[in-house]
């Protein structure tokens, strides 16, 4: 009985959590707070765990809520890609927690129920077929976004906070027009019926679902932070605390899933008219993303600026490689997604960990004093920036090499390549300039005293050899992910998972 | 009817582009939402507009569209909760800042050398 009912279960666990913790716990709530925290992210595991297994062996699930079938209700259709996104998520909320639990989540109220709320509309976003119930969930981990970033006060982090919640409203608006003009030109808004009704569409019709479809690349364009709305992200992501900075690794990812699911799927090859509708713009404003985020990386002068633009050329080598909309760039896409994820992750908790025990430097890019537990960091530092540099043997050199394999075909070869590789360089100029700079060049005198908390660099410890354990089954995992490729291409079983019936679907609207 | 809805539509989003515009956080805020008023109305129309008739099939030999009226009590409730959000953050913003100007240039250079 209770694996039908897999589907649902990482949206109600941080619910629940959420609400237990908002609960008044007598004098000192914290401590319970934080253990039903870390109970809550746990089960996730688990249970995102068993959701990647069974996926594996029934191809999707498909989870009708209320039992109101599709497309009249809304289902929550969980196929490889949905469930690699939610166990990549369970992933690297586990450990961010666990370093938030050292004495950061004291630093303003509620920060762990807004967490587990955080964590509920990342979920929501990921299993859900409806593109409505899509909104909504980014409504709800938007707003919990808007709270956390704010989380520890302060001048900047409240400048940061304004932009990114103006521009996320207005993404808002944009998003209900969107789904307005395709609902109006389609009449559903189930992502499998719309998919059907897309390809149907000619004349007038085709024509205004277009602006819809390319409306919704913009707002995805918004959480995903590609070229010209990406201003927010680098000045949110380096005012924030680090431990939200590094839970926000997984929010631009959103919207590549988001961004991959809806192009591939709905505006795919086979959406008559409007085939491939977004690719052209995806492509060439993926790559203007990747030479400015390196451009920002070169004119970093604080660490956590430096790794908010690494995130920014993350986010344009992914959207470059997506716009091929094969097999091949799809799977190498996800695998460097999710290494990419786990990375930036580590390296904003690393940069909080140094800049507290570099006092008054903190994490700017300038010789400080030795910190108290200085090689330990420098051999940290090293490892996570071998990975996110991409040089052998960490996963990021198998995720860029698997990222230039699909890029071979074709002409577009002759833009990417250069590209992703002179960025590499840059990275690999700026994060070796970053390193001497603060781990050898440091001042003479008594170095720092403050030791971080033994969780803290178990926190970080444990989404660094995430990188490792993807290098050593990188197999199974590039497995895993040219099937989800193959699946999102094809769409044909996603479709009649979710409708089997459709006759029903046909007479719609 | 569909032209006067239409420019309804039309003139409150001009508005609203016209006031998130401006460099200030209070009209951006005010801008928004009636950006949100422009959007409820639109989501309203995309299942067509009809006069008296119930949302409820074979009620009657024709039926308004009722997905659209529940999005738009859905969207209605979200963009009540986000304004609420956004005038506190400006109250907050103008109170830290000391000013509402959005992208004051002298505290922004200071973001770095902090």
């Amino acid at each position: 009985m209770w694996p039908m009912h897999l589907a649902i279960l990482p949206i109600l666990i941080p619910l629940f959590a959420g609400l237990l913790q908002l609960l008044q716990w007598g004098e000192n709530p914290q401590p319970i707070r934080r253990t039903i925290g870390i109970i809550a992210c746990l089960l996730q595991l688990v249970v995102s765990i068993a959701l990647l297994l069974q996926v594996q062996q029934h191809n999707i699930i498909v989870y009708a809520l209320g039992n109101w079938q599709a497309p009249f209700g809304i289902v929550l259709s969980v196929d490889r890609l949905s469930s690699l996104m939610v166990l990549l998520t369970a992933v690297l909320a586990l450990p961010v927690l666990l370093y938030a639990c050292f004495g950061i989540d004291n630093l303003g109220s509620h920060f762990q129920a807004l967490f587990q709320f955080q964590l509920m509309g990342i979920y929501g976003a990921f299993l859900t077929g409806d593109l409505f119930n899509l909104f909504v969930f980014f409504e709800v981990l938007l707003i919990s976004s808007y709270a956390l970033l704010m989380h520890g006060g302060g001048k900047f982090r409240i400048r940061a906070c304004l932009h990114y919640v103006l521009i996320n409203l207005a993404g808002s608006a944009l998003f209900l027009i969107a789904l307005g003009i395709l609902y109006g030109s389609t009449g559903t808004l189930n992502i499998a019926d719309m998919a059907q009704k897309v390809a149907l569409l000619q004349g007038d019709d085709a024509a205004i679902a277009k602006a819809g479809a390319l409306l919704l690349l913009v707002v995805f364009g918004i959480k995903a932070a590609i070229l010209p709305l990406h201003f927010w992200l680098p000045q949110a992501y380096s005012t924030t605390s680090g431990v939200v900075a590094a839970l926000f690794a997984i929010m631009t990812k959103v919207g590549i899933y988001a961004i991959a699911r809806v192009y591939t799927l709905i505006f795919g090859a086979n959406a008559g008219v409007l085939a491939m509708v977004g690719n052209d713009w995806i492509w060439v404003l993926g790559l203007l993303t990747l030479v400015v985020g390196a451009i920002g990386v070169m004119s970093s002068r604080d660490l956590r600026m430096l790794v908010a633009y690494l995130v920014v050329i993350s986010v344009g080598t992914m959207m470059a490689t997506l716009s091929f909309a094969n097999e091949r760039a799809i799977s190498a896409v996800f695998f460097y997604l999710v290494h990419s994820t786990l990375i930036t992750g580590a390296l904003f908790l690393l940069a909080d960990v140094m800049s507290a025990q570099r006092g008054k430097t903190a994490s700017r890019i300038v010789s400080g004093r030795r910190m108290a537990q200085h090689s330990l960091l420098a051999v940290m530092f090293f490892v996570a920036a071998i990975a996110v540099i991409g040089i052998p043997p960490l996963s990021g050199f198998i995720g860029k090499l698997f990222i230039l394999e699909a890029a071979r075909m074709g002409n577009e070869t002759a833009l990417l390549w250069p590209i992703i590789l002179v960025s590499s360089l840059v990275v690999i100029i700026t994060m070796a300039r970053a390193g001497s700079k603060m781990f050898w060049h440091t001042l003479s005198g008594k170095p720092g005293d403050s030791k971080s908390p033994t969780g803290q660099l178990v926190a970080i410890s444990l989404l660094l050899s995430g990188s490792v354990l993807m290098t050593v089954f990188a197999q199974p995992i590039s497995e895993f992910t040219t099937q989800l490729a193959t699946d999102l291409v094809d769409g044909s079983y996603y479709m009649q998972a979710v409708l089997p019936t459709t006759e029903v679907a046909t007479h719609g609207y | 009817m569909e032209a006067l809805y239409a420019i309804t539509v039309g003139i409150l989003t001009a508005c609203s582009v016209f006031l998130i515009l401006r460099g200030r956080s209070f009209p951006i805020v005010i801008g928004i939402t009636m950006l949100s008023y422009a959007v409820n109305l639109f989501l309203f129309s995309t299942g067509r507009l009809v006069i008296g008739e119930n949302p409820i099939l074979g009620s009657g030999d024709s039926y308004t569209d009722p997905l659209p009226q529940a999005l738009v009590l859905t969207a209605i409730v979200i963009g009540f909760a986000m304004t609420a959000y956004s005038i506190i953050l400006a109250v907050r913003a103008r109170g830290e800042i000391g000013t509402d100007e959005v992208n004051d240039l002298d505290t922004h250079n200071d973001t770095e050398g902090r």
